[in-house]
């Protein structure tokens, strides 16, 4: 799955002198339509185009002509258009409307002619096949207004990478704009449900995260819930649970060879199974005697270590991005709330004081928020807080909203939605609560979690 | 008709049609254990077939434990406690595995949907055990009882709503084996 970068054309001066055009804050509106930004490189903004956190009103009218060449060209733009249009961030514009045809990499756009459309940005490139046999596709970011060349980049792959190089472009351009990391390079496993509710069948099953490439990976021949991603994409790992009637298993799943082994072994139950960041440890929960504790597993040496002794459940721990922390659900309490402690067990704390139950924690891979379920006034809600539980943030609201899994770079969550009659479906949002979507996937999914940024 | 009472017949009337098709099967390689146990079918006479069905569960079943104990009992919201309502079916299923001491249960605790998946296995387990525990103090051997949490993921009630839910709120005492 190689493919071959190489920068050309991209001028970091060009990009200080530039950024950031257009701050797109609430303080900061978006300029009227066809005017020029209004306040160029404003201090003090993140160095990014477009300032996500804040949620964007408006998303930015970016032009994608179809990539010039026989070769794949179309089927990489729509790819690229619909990756970028899903973000919310960004409203690619009408081909129909397009004035300037045929464009050539080694010419500049005529930059009128998009300004005329009101494109803020223009991406256009070129694939040809290279004399290997192997595709070959350059293209170029263009700030329209400023009339400058953000980005240009060649990428050379086999012909069947076609799908995974569109999706890096993406990356490239919504990481030029934004100045967050990429996410569109990424995979989605998620548990596929079929038959009534009394009698679910549940696989496991991997897609890429447009919904492209979709792949069962167990039978269902018994029940799986709670597949995670190792961090470590290079080790390509997935983590679950299996429920049987005669007892429960974690089973690590090597997706480079579609093996499975059981990984902790203990007399009770043992679920709700979670990567370290370094994809070296898992922690999990143990059920003995009704009582569900934390545990900790070393991958390589399979030696595990009770993290918490409490009569009370202690389950789903996520890891903070450092390793330092973990952040779990406990009733302690009396309800359902959520608790960071340190790794080794100690420092126990709540962090969530707001009305409701609150379960599902999962730690940002960036480390700024702790994305959960919350259960309050009938619904369910996924929301995110900060680590120490400031700034709680519901984000939707339905039903059965469950189980946020967080895109490789910390801004989107992808989550479940069952509505009443049971039908469970894969959505989206973003950490604004503005973007939320349907995922690109048309069957029945729950327990999503998203794959790091791959190879 | 209480929920019991329903299930408890439907499952009946499962087992019922269920000695008759054995019964009109040709070759029946090994007849299930409710034809093994009842009247042997007598396609001689001309008598209904109905009447060749056991008109009751046999004692020490499986059956006789679903229908005259009560397999399964139920739990407020979030809770594990055992109800005033649940006490007196699980002394009974108690008296009934003293009775029948070969056989060897498991017992499956349940919620309903109002909580998230891995939640809902912890609390599940904590039900199972609940009753486990009543079942150990009226004299049943721990080492006839197998426990698991099946959470939220097999429901009773494809429903939504209270009632749907009140009745996803269970343990089940399932028979493993040793039935008659």
């Amino acid at each position: 799955m190689n493919i071959k970068a190489d920068f050309i054309g991209f001028c970091a001066a060009c990009l200080l002198a530039f950024s950031p055009v257009l701050a797109l804050a609430q303080n900061a509106p978006l300029p009227p339509t066809g005017a020029p930004p209004a306040t160029p490189g404003a201090p003090g903004a993140p160095s990014g185009v477009v300032e996500i956190d804040q949620g964007v009103i408006q998303p930015l009218p970016i032009a994608i002509p179809a990539f010039s060449g026989p070769a794949r060209g179309g089927d990489i733009t729509q790819v690229v258009t619909a990756d970028l249009e899903r973000s919310g961030l960004f409203a690619p514009l009408n081909p129909a409307t397009f004035i300037e045809k045929n464009l050539d990499l080694s010419l500049e756009p005529s930059f009128p002619a998009w300004k005329q459309i009101s494109a803020q940005f223009l991406v256009y490139g070129a694939v040809t096949m290279a004399g290997d046999g192997r595709l070959k596709v350059d293209f170029r970011l263009y700030d329209v207004y400023s009339e400058k060349s953000l980005l240009g980049k060649t990428y050379t792959t086999t012909p069947e990478n076609w799908r995974k190089l569109s999706h890096k472009i993406a990356d490239d351009i919504y990481e030029q704009l934004t100045g967050q990391g990429g996410y569109f390079d990424t995979q989605i496993v998620f548990v596929a449900e079929s038959g009534p509710k009394t009698a679910r069948v549940k696989r496991l099953e991997i897609m890429d995260q447009d919904g492209a490439n979709p792949s069962y990976l167990t039978d269902g021949s018994y029940l799986v819930m709670t597949p995670r991603f190792s961090p470590d994409s290079s080790n390509r790992q997935i983590i679950y649970m299996a429920l049987r009637p005669t007892g429960s298993t974690v089973y690590l799943f090597d997706l480079n060879t579609n093996r499975q082994e059981t990984v902790v072994r203990f007399p009770g139950m043992v679920f709700a199974p979670r990567f370290s960041p370094d994809g070296n440890h898992i922690a999990f929960s143990v059920e003995k005697n009704g009582n569900s504790d934390i545990y900790i597993t070393d991958l390589r040496s399979r030696s595990s270590t009770r993290l918490t002794s409490d009569p009370s459940i202690d389950t789903s721990p996520s890891f903070s991005p450092d390793g330092g922390s973990i952040v779990f659900n406990s009733d302690r309490g009396g309800s359902p709330q959520l608790y960071v402690m340190n790794v080794d067990g100690s420092n126990v704390r709540r962090i969530s004081y707001g009305g409701g139950r609150y379960t599902t924690p999962v730690w940002s891979p960036k480390g700024d928020y702790i994305a959960f379920t919350k259960q309050e006034g009938g619904d369910f809600h996924i929301g995110v807080m900060r680590a120490d539980g400031s700034e709680e943030r519901v984000l939707t609201s339905s039903y059965l909203d469950e189980g946020p899994s967080w895109a490789p770079n910390g801004r989107v969550l992808v989550f479940f939605r069952e509505s009443p009659g049971g039908a469970v479906r894969l959505w989206t949002v973003d950490i604004t609560g503005r973007v939320l979507k349907p995922a690109p996937f048309q069957g029945s999914g729950s327990d999503p979690a998203w794959s790091p940024l791959l190879n | 008709m209480s929920f019991n009472t329903r299930r408890a017949l439907q499952l009946a009337l499962i087992v019922a049609a269920t000695a008759v098709l054995s019964a009109c099967a040709s070759k029946p390689k090994t007849p299930p254990r409710v034809a093994d146990t009842g009247p042997p079918p007598r396609h001689d006479t001309q008598q209904p077939r109905h009447d060749q069905v056991p008109q009751g569960p046999i004692p020490g079943s499986e059956q006789d434990f679903v229908i005259n104990i009560g397999d399964r009992v139920y739990f407020d919201f979030d809770s594990y406690a055992i109800r005033p309502d649940a006490q007196p079916v699980l002394a009974a299923q108690a008296a009934w595995l003293s009775r029948y001491g070969s056989v060897r249960v498991r017992i499956e605790g349940n919620c309903d949907e109002r909580g998230t998946r891995e939640y809902n296995l912890a609390l599940g387990a904590r039900r199972a055990n609940a009753i486990r525990d009543f079942l150990v103090s009226r004299g049943v051997s721990t080492t006839r009882i197998a426990t698991i949490s099946y959470g939220k993921e097999r429901p009773l009630d494809g429903g939504d709503g209270e009632d749907a839910w009140a009745r996803n709120r269970n343990g089940h005492t399932a028979i493993v084996d040793g039935a008659r």
